[in-house]
Parts: structure tokens; C-alpha cells; sequence
């Protein structure tokens, strides 16, 4: 069967159901396309000769009732995954092989799917662009010299360019939404809670959401029902009515009320952005929606907000890694000069800027000032988002302030590059579901998105929502192949 | 004693002081499983092989609460008579070390699941209240070993992670004496909830020893030393007769005392500084964002409140009026709940025409004496509590002498041999039969005419040589009450 890669979830599923397609010939396409991508930096590691072992394996004993079987597929390297390395994109796990496997790439496995491979991302999901792992840049598959986004930016580029059919990302302030906007792929941050945390590197606990990343709303949906789960192993996991998200998805979406918050429309907003949103709005609209003006006030202290929570929860949520009992450790004189040492050298720059604000806003004399207000307006943040809710379904927006950047263009300056979280992190801080999906290109030709948020645990909602737009925008990604030879 | 006798105060030329106390106990949860994992937290296990992955922080691994510890700080709580909170909070409390695994310690700190309760101790002097300022759950950490290789500090993980509860008292304790009745009572009070078993030896029950002196009849508290970490009640009362003093000497040199944490140095009984205030750690205390908030419905705590045992100041006010014990014996046979439950058995053991004063002097005479020499429990006592019973009503019922009840309990204690079989086998039965005791007494008189003759003309004290005449013909086994009714009439 002739290109395999380009082919959609639904369709590779169909294929291997209907015998058309074993689960060792998806892989190897996979694993083939994956060996003449090695310019995008996708993988950080690679399990193609256990990938081919475990398809063969399907292949003879297949069971089609499961809903990934037999599909080959590589995920953010955040999620641990027993006895395959697990990096958090950073030098001080470089050689960490977890004993565990993490309950989200659990559920994934327990479906039939199999392991591609562990794909890069910032170093412990700080960033947005994925120029702060480890294990170098992702090449964004639009174009040469363009970042994949992030922090799970080996995700994004790894669906976008084909290595991969769908994938998982984390997302703690936008790190599944931006990235899947600047590739032209479809991402969602689910509710808070949906997805257990269990066995994922943590970076801001109250934050974080594991989620899917794929071509198409269809394959999301799908992927979504996969991998949330109710679990004990995590206490803030929710034990809430899933949907077979899959099976319930819909276009008629007619009535649907979605809001367009004033707020979002930010200083300095490129106008190809402002007119990509004009442009959603009609979709809606012609899908059937009801569009109402809403007001966000408090949308402007997100950010800042988000600057102090999420470091403040990954100081102390890294100090595990001290040399002490796994990972990197630089020998020291005792044991003080030995965590200075192996911090110092075993985390990069941006880590240690975050680590370095979290226990500033966290320290005695501060505390209140910071951490407690920031808690206050998160709070404010919520009640906001209570208050639309009375009056729409859903909110839309724009994904993020402007389409992909070039390598190293932000990577200096760390206040531009937290802007790009403009419009993702008041979802985390609030808790809620969101989804970005592709619904056009900027003149340089380079995809942007459009955000939907839901209610919490309205996660069909919002991809109801996303797949009737998705019809009407008839989205086609340009992927040149540039990077292979 | 008068108050003033048993006040605990240090002079110094014209000055009088007073030590104010207070205390940070930590003791370990009785628990299968600890905090926040389904680790063991048996004691003494080789390093290292009860350890979870949650326990030893590896990437990912979060914490989820052991339902048993919670309701075993709330039945402590209530034990304390102290307000249980129907919201609390785990905190993270932040600091490096090679023993915690989390680079943070998960504690309560602004919102314990226990308030403000009580504590009351039984002083020679009358009854004292001590105030409990709150309970708070918190994690142990591991164990660094420094001594076990020259080249190396070896870290063993299985405590981190353990369950404790953090006591703190308010400032109310005055004297060594008053902190070694606290911790006593504490301890009582959770070993009969079966929330904590005390034992210092192997670290269950530890404290941090708040020590501050004032001019005697001042109200302001005086700047206060923290020692950390005392693990007997013998070196807790050492460390504040060293400190106390140690601080009064300073503001009579006309200096200030630092607040500072110092260690006890139990070589050579003496506190040294660890580290002053301003090298304190900011511990950064955050709420642990990976546990929500905890919440109790008062179903839930009622439910524990009738799961509640009787408590050690409920069970004295009973064995008072229940029976007739006086407040010092109830004291004592309170303090411990092995004890209680020796004593209780005792009494139902001996039936209904029971002496409980005797077998209270039993217990607290004979039996503690050789538990005592023996460094026994009483749980593990030779002698069981029925063959006490019956050793007390042989005694009771005139079958045998106090005198050779101290033979028999000698013979018991081998075995817990049954007192009557003893009686038997041996001939000890008392003899009480007055005709036979009127014979041996006649011939004593007949033998000893002239000692008879002296006692009538007024030495008095020869009754007694009669008495052991006659004890001592009878192989002593006559009846002593007899004996004197006799040798009254017959002299």
C-alpha cells in the first residue's frame, strides 16, 4: 500500500482492520519515513527493532477489537515508559530508564498501540519552542529553520511531518495547543483531571494535562478516549462521565453559543491574526452557532499569573533531581558543593531561570506578594470563565499571537517567547478543555490556529465543535518534505 | 507537698527564674503502610527493601493518602480533646537533603488537621493542664548513615515517607519533671488508642524541646532555644536542666540569648548551637499541589468518636468510684494500658467476694517489683492475671497467710503455676483451727513461764516473741489473726 504515513488514524485503522494494511507494514513505513527525517531532531530515543518485534507479534495474534490496533506511534519523552529511556528533554535524566510506565501511555498500549519511540520537547516542558532541550532543536516540517513550538515540539513535528500518525503532548500553559497551531495539526489540553498525571515528569502540578495530538478532529477524539481514565494513582485525577468521545462526535452543532471575549484582542496583535479569528467566527456562524460578545476581564494578569504558579510549583517539583539517587550527578567536595554542581550542570538555562523565579516568589517575605496573589487572581481568572459560561457553550479564540518563528529569533529573550502563551494559559490556570485546530496560513504561508474552550468535562463539546469548523474551514497543511533528501 | 516545694525554678544571687517549656513531639503513626504509599513501616527491616518508588521520588510518581492515617490523627485528636478540622491542608516544606528523596517534606502547616486541645497531668502537687496548640500529619524522612563507610554518607530509605503526627504544645510546661509527665501521659493516651506505640527506643515517639527563662512572676516569655530531636525522656530532662541554665547564666552576665536551634549531646550532657536564626531555612511552605484539600464530614468523624476507647482520665475517674482504688493507685494503674487491662482482669477474675485494695497492693508491690528485676512488660508479666486473682483470694479468704502468700508468688512466677496447686502440694494451707492453735499456744506459754509472767506484770512488747513462737511451731502456717486472739486471751 502506497503512502502509509500521509494516511489519517481512522483510515490506518480501517486499513489493518480490514486486512489491508498489517501492523508491521504501518510501522515500518513509520519507522522508514521516521529514518530519512533525522533533520527535524523529532526522536530523542528510538525503539523501531521492539516496534517491529510488537507489530509482527499483532500481526500473528491480531485483535481488532481494540481501539489502536496494531498502530505504531511515538510520544512526547515526558511520559515515562518502563525500560525505555525517559529524558524530560533534559541532560540530568539523560540516561534514566524508568522501572514504571505511566498511566496515560498505559491506557495507549492496553488499546493495541505500539511504540515508535520517544519524541523531544523542551526540557521538562519549559518552553515554547523546543530550543531549550537537551537534545537540540526540532525542525518544524513547514520549513526549514522554523521551530516546531512547544514544549512538545518533537510532537507536533512529528505528526505534521508524517513520523508519526497521531501522538501525545502535555500541556501546561499552551504546550500542546501552540505547537500543534505552529505545525497546522489538531491538539487538546483536556479538563484538568481528565488525564492521569501518574508517571508523567512533572512540571507544574496543578497545571499539567496530558492530551492528544493528530491530524484531524476525528483522530483527537479517538485518541482522547483513549488515554483518559479515571485513576487512583493520582489524587487530583476526576472521576467524572466519560464520553466515547469518538463514537459521540458530531458536526451539528446548531444553537451552539460560542463566545468571542473582548479581552483577547491584545495590543499589537499581528492582523493576519485578527483576521484569522473574523474568519472562525463566520465558520461558526455558518456551522450554525450563535455568536455572543463576552468579556474575560481579568485575561490580562494570566500571564504573569502563570509566571508565578508554574515556576514556583517546578522548583520544588525539580528538586528531586539532586544527584543523589538517579540521573546525572558531577562529583562535588560534599554534599552541598555536589547539588550545586549537578544542578548547575545538569539542568539548562531556562530550567534554571524558572527554578530560580519559583523559589523567589515562594520565599519568606515574598510568599504573599507573590504566590498568594497570584493564587487570589487565578482564582478571579476561574470566575471569570464561571461567568461567560452562563452564557455561552464555548469560547473562541485565537491559538497564539502569531504563526511559527525561526530558530533562536525569541531565544534570548524569554519575555517575548512567554508571550506566545498569551492566549493558552488562562485555560490551565482555570482548568479547562481547549483544542487548537488548523484554520489557516499567514502570507509567509505558515499555518495558525483557532482555539475552542469548553466547559469543564465538556470535552465533546468542544470537539463537536471543532470537527463541524474543521469541515467548513477545509484545512490542507503544505508539507513540502524539504527535509528529505 | 505545698505548690512552692515542687516548683522547679533556678536562682542566681537575687534573682529567681522560671522555665517556660514547650514541645514539638513527633510520633509515628501505628500503621501498616506509610503516608502517602503502600510501603511497610515494619521497624528494623534491612536498609532499603521498603521502599516505593513514591517513597524514593522517582520522575512522575505522586502521593495518594492512606485513608488509616488520617483516622488515626483524628482519633489521637480526640484523644487530646482537641478540635478536629473538617478542612486541612498538605503543605510542602522545602529543603535539601541527601535522606529526602522529594527535595520537599509533605507536611500541614497552616492548616493541621487537629486544633487546640488538651493534656492533663497528674503532679504530686494536684492536677496541671497543658494546652495543645495543634496535631499535624507530616512525612519521616530516611536515614543518613555517616559512620558505616570513611569515604561515604549511606542513605537508607525505608522510614521516608512514614507517617507522624507533629504534637505541639502550647508554652505551658514548667519543669523537667512536668515534660517527663507529659510525654508519659501522651504516650498513655496513644497507646490506648492504638495510634502510636511510644516506643523511643526505636524512634516512634521523638521531640523538639522549646526552652525559654523568665524572672519568676514575669509575663513576657523570654526568648527561646530550640533542641532538636530528644529520643528519651531521660535526656529531654537533662537537655532543659542544661539549657535553662545555661540561658539563666547568660542574662546574669548581662547578655542576650540567641534564638537558635541547638542539638543535646547526650556524651557530654550538654547543649551546643546547630544553627542560629538567621541560618534558618525558608522552607518555602507551599500547598502541595499534587493532593487536594483534605475534607471530613462529621459522619465520618462521628464514626471515629464512637470508636473511641476508654481513655486513661475516664478510666481513673471509674476505677475510683467503681472501686474505691484511691486517685494515687488509679493514677498509677491508668498510666499504662497493659496495666489497666492487667488490673481489670484481675478484679473480674477474683469472683464476687473480692479484695481490690489487697490485690491492687499486689499488683503495684509484688508483681511491678518483679517485672521490674526482670525488665518485663506487664503484657509479658509470669504471672497471669488470673492466677493473681486467685493467689489474692487464698489470702482473702484466710487459706493462707500474707506471709506465705510471698512464698507462693516466688513459686508461681516459674511457669505461672496455679496458687491452690501450690497450696496443696506443699502443705501451705493456713492453719486456723482453734483448738489446734489453743494446744501449740499453751505449750508455748508452759515452755516459756517466766517471759509469761513478765508480760502480765507490764512488758508488753513480749507479745510479739509469743506471736513468733507460735508462727514459728506452726512452720508459719498458723493463722496470725488467731494466733494474736489467743495469746490475748490466754495471757
Amino acid at each position: 500500500m502506497s503512502d502509509i504515513t500521509s494516511q489519517s488514524l481512522s483510515s490506518l485503522i480501517n486499513n489493518i482492520k480490514n486486512k489491508k494494511l498489517s501492523s508491521e507494514e504501518a510501522t515500518k513505513a513509520f519507522i522508514d519515513r521516521s529514518n530519512k527525517s533525522k533533520e527535524l531532531n523529532t526522536y530523542v530515543t528510538e525503539d523501531f527493532s521492539n516496534a517491529i518485534l510488537k507489530a509482527k507479534k499483532f500481526d500473528e495474534k491480531p485483535n481488532f477489537d481494540l481501539k489502536l490496533p496494531g498502530i505504531p506511534m511515538a510520544v512526547k519523552d515526558l511520559f515515562c515508559t518502563k525500560d525505555i529511556k525517559t529524558t524530560a528533554g533534559s541532560k540530568i535524566l539523560e540516561n534514566f530508564i524508568p522501572t514504571y510506565e505511566s498511566t496515560v501511555t498505559q491506557n495507549i498500549w492496553n488499546e493495541g498501540a505500539i511504540l515508535l519511540g520517544k519524541l523531544n520537547c523542551d526540557e521538562f516542558a519549559m518552553g515554547s519552542s523546543n530550543e531549550t532541550s537537551f537534545f537540540g532543536n526540532v525542525q518544524n516540517p513547514i520549513d526549514k529553520g522554523l521551530v516546531p513550538g512547544g514544549s512538545s515540539g518533537g510532537s507536533s513535528a512529528a505528526v505534521s511531518g508524517q513520523l508519526t500518525p497521531i501522538t501525545i503532548g502535555t500541556d501546561t500553559g499552551g504546550s500542546i495547543r501552540q505547537p500543534a497551531s505552529f505545525t497546522g495539526t489538531v491538539g487538546l489540553k483536556p479538563t484538568y483531571g481528565s488525564c492521569s498525571r501518574y508517571g508523567i515528569v512533572a512540571f507544574a502540578s496543578s497545571l499539567d494535562q496530558a492530551g492528544p495530538m493528530a491530524q484531524n478532529v476525528q483522530d483527537c477524539a479517538l485518541l482522547q478516549e483513549v488515554i483518559s481514565s479515571y485513576d487512583t494513582k493520582d489524587s487530583t485525577s476526576i472521576d467524572f462521565n466519560r464520553n466515547e468521545y469518538s463514537k459521540e462526535l458530531t458536526k451539528e452543532i446548531k444553537g451552539k453559543k460560542i463566545g468571542i471575549p473582548k479581552e483577547y484582542r491584545v495590543d499589537g496583535m499581528p492582523k493576519e491574526i485578527e483576521d484569522l479569528w473574523q474568519k472562525g467566527i463566520e465558520y461558526a456562524k455558518d456551522c450554525g452557532a450563535e455568536i455572543i460578545d463576552i468579556s474575560l476581564p481579568h485575561t490580562s494578569y494570566a500571564l504573569p499569573t502563570y509566571y508565578i504558579v508554574a515556576p514556583a510549583e517546578a522548583s520544588s517539583n525539580l528538586a528531586r533531581y539532586d544527584g543523589v539517587k538517579y540521573g546525572f550527578r558531577a562529583k562535588g567536595e560534599n554534599l552541598i558543593d555536589m547539588y550545586e554542581k549537578t544542578r548547575s550542570e545538569g539542568f539548562g538555562a531556562e530550567v534554571q531561570r524558572r527554578i530560580m523565579i519559583g523559589t523567589y516568589v515562594l520565599s519568606s517575605g515574598y510568599y504573599d506578594a507573590y504566590y498568594l496573589k497570584a493564587q487570589k487572581v487565578r482564582k478571579l481568572i476561574k470566575n471569570d470563565f464561571d461567568e461567560a459560561y452562563k452564557k455561552v457553550d464555548a469560547i473562541l479564540t485565537p491559538s497564539t499571537p502569531s504563526s511559527a518563528f525561526k530558530i533562536g529569533e525569541k531565544k534570548d529573550d524569554p519575555v517575548s517567547m512567554y508571550l506566545n502563551d498569551i492566549f493558552t494559559v488562562p485555560v490551565n490556570l482555570a482548568g479547562l478543555p481547549a483544542i487548537s485546530i488548523p484554520a489557516g496560513h499567514d502570507e509567509k504561508g505558515y499555518p495558525l490556529g483557532l482555539q475552542i474552550i469548553g466547559k469543564a468535562f465538556k470535552e465533546q463539546e468542544v470537539l463537536n465543535i471543532a470537527y463541524a469548523m474543521e469541515d467548513k474551514i477545509g484545512f490542507q497543511n503544505k508539507i513540502t518534505d524539504w527535509w528529505i533528501k | 507537698m505545698s505548690k512552692e516545694n515542687s516548683e522547679y525554678l533556678i536562682e542566681r544571687y537575687n534573682n529567681v527564674y522560671e522555665v517556660v517549656i514547650g514541645l514539638e513531639v513527633h510520633a509515628q503513626v501505628t500503621s501498616e503502610s506509610k503516608l502517602f504509599s503502600a510501603s511497610s513501616t515494619k521497624f528494623g527491616a534491612e536498609p532499603n527493601t521498603q521502599v516505593s518508588l513514591v517513597d524514593a521520588a522517582f520522575p512522575g510518581m505522586l502521593p495518594v493518602i492512606n485513608e488509616f492515617c488520617v483516622k488515626q490523627a483524628i482519633k489521637t485528636g480526640i484523644g487530646l480533646r482537641a478540635q478536629i478540622n473538617k478542612r486541612s491542608v498538605f503543605d510542602r516544606k522545602n529543603y535539601f537533603y541527601a535522606d529526602l528523596p522529594q527535595g520537599y517534606q509533605i507536611s500541614q502547616f497552616k492548616h493541621p488537621i487537629v486544633g487546640e486541645g488538651e493534656v492533663v497531668l497528674d503532679m504530686p502537687n494536684g492536677q496541671k493542664k497543658v494546652g495543645i496548640e495543634r496535631l499535624h500529619l507530616e512525612q519521616d524522612a530516611g536515614k543518613s548513615v555517616h559512620d558505616m563507610d570513611p569515604q561515604n554518607t549511606l542513605v537508607d530509605l525505608n522510614r521516608s515517607g512514614v507517617a507522624l503526627m507533629e504534637i505541639v504544645s502550647k508554652p505551658d510546661l514548667r519543669s523537667p519533671d512536668e515534660v517527663s509527665a507529659y510525654i508519659k501521659k501522651l504516650r498513655s493516651i496513644m497507646r490506648y488508642l492504638g495510634t502510636c506505640d511510644g516506643n523511643m527506643q526505636e524512634g516512634s515517639l521523638r521531640a523538639d524541646v522549646n526552652v525559654s527563662v523568665r524572672l519568676k512572676d514575669s509575663k513576657e516569655l523570654g526568648t527561646r532555644c530550640e533542641i532538636k530531636n530528644v529520643n528519651s525522656i531521660k535526656f529531654m530532662q537533662m537537655a532543659i536542666d542544661y539549657e535553662a541554665n545555661r540561658q539563666v547564666d547568660l542574662i546574669e552576665e548581662g547578655k542576650s540569648i540567641d534564638q537558635e536551634t541547638r542539638l543535646f549531646d547526650t556524651k557530654k550532657n550538654e547543649t551546643r548551637s546547630m544553627r542560629s536564626k538567621e541560618d534558618a531555612h525558608d522552607y518555602r511552605y507551599f500547598p502541595d499541589p499534587d493532593l487536594l484539600p483534605l475534607e471530613l464530614t462529621d459522619e465520618f468523624i462521628e464514626n471515629l468518636k464512637s470508636d473511641i476507647p476508654e481513655l486513661p482520665d475516664d478510666k481513673k475517674k471509674r476505677f475510683i468510684d467503681e472501686f474505691k482504688v484511691s486517685p494515687y493507685e488509679a493514677t498509677i494503674l491508668v498510666s499504662d494500658i497493659d496495666t489497666a487491662k492487667y488490673f481489670e482482669e484481675v478484679v473480674s477474675k477474683m469472683g464476687k467476694n473480692k479484695d481490690i485494695k489487697l490485690a491492687v497492693n499486689w499488683i503495684t508491690g509484688e508483681l511491678f517489683a518483679i517485672l521490674n528485676n526482670k525488665n518485663l512488660e506487664i503484657s509479658k508479666s509470669p504471672i497471669s492475671a488470673k492466677n493473681l486473682a486467685k493467689l489474692v483470694n487464698l489470702i482473702k479468704n484466710g487459706t493462707i497467710s500474707g506471709k506465705i502468700a510471698k512464698t507462693i508468688f516466688e513459686l508461681m512466677i516459674d511457669g505461672d503455676k496455679d496458687p491452690q496447686i501450690i497450696v496443696d502440694e506443699k502443705g501451705l494451707k493456713q492453719e486456723s483451727d482453734p483448738k489446734a492453735l489453743e494446744a501449740l499456744i499453751d505449750k508455748i506459754i508452759d515452755d516459756n513461764r517466766e517471759k509469761a509472767i513478765e508480760y502480765k506484770n507490764g512488758k508488753e512488747k513480749l507479745f510479739g516473741f509469743f506471736v513468733g513462737q507460735a508462727m514459728k511451731a506452726s512452720g508459719g502456717k498458723a493463722n496470725p489473726q488467731l494466733i494474736n486472739e489467743i495469746l490475748k486471751k490466754k495471757l
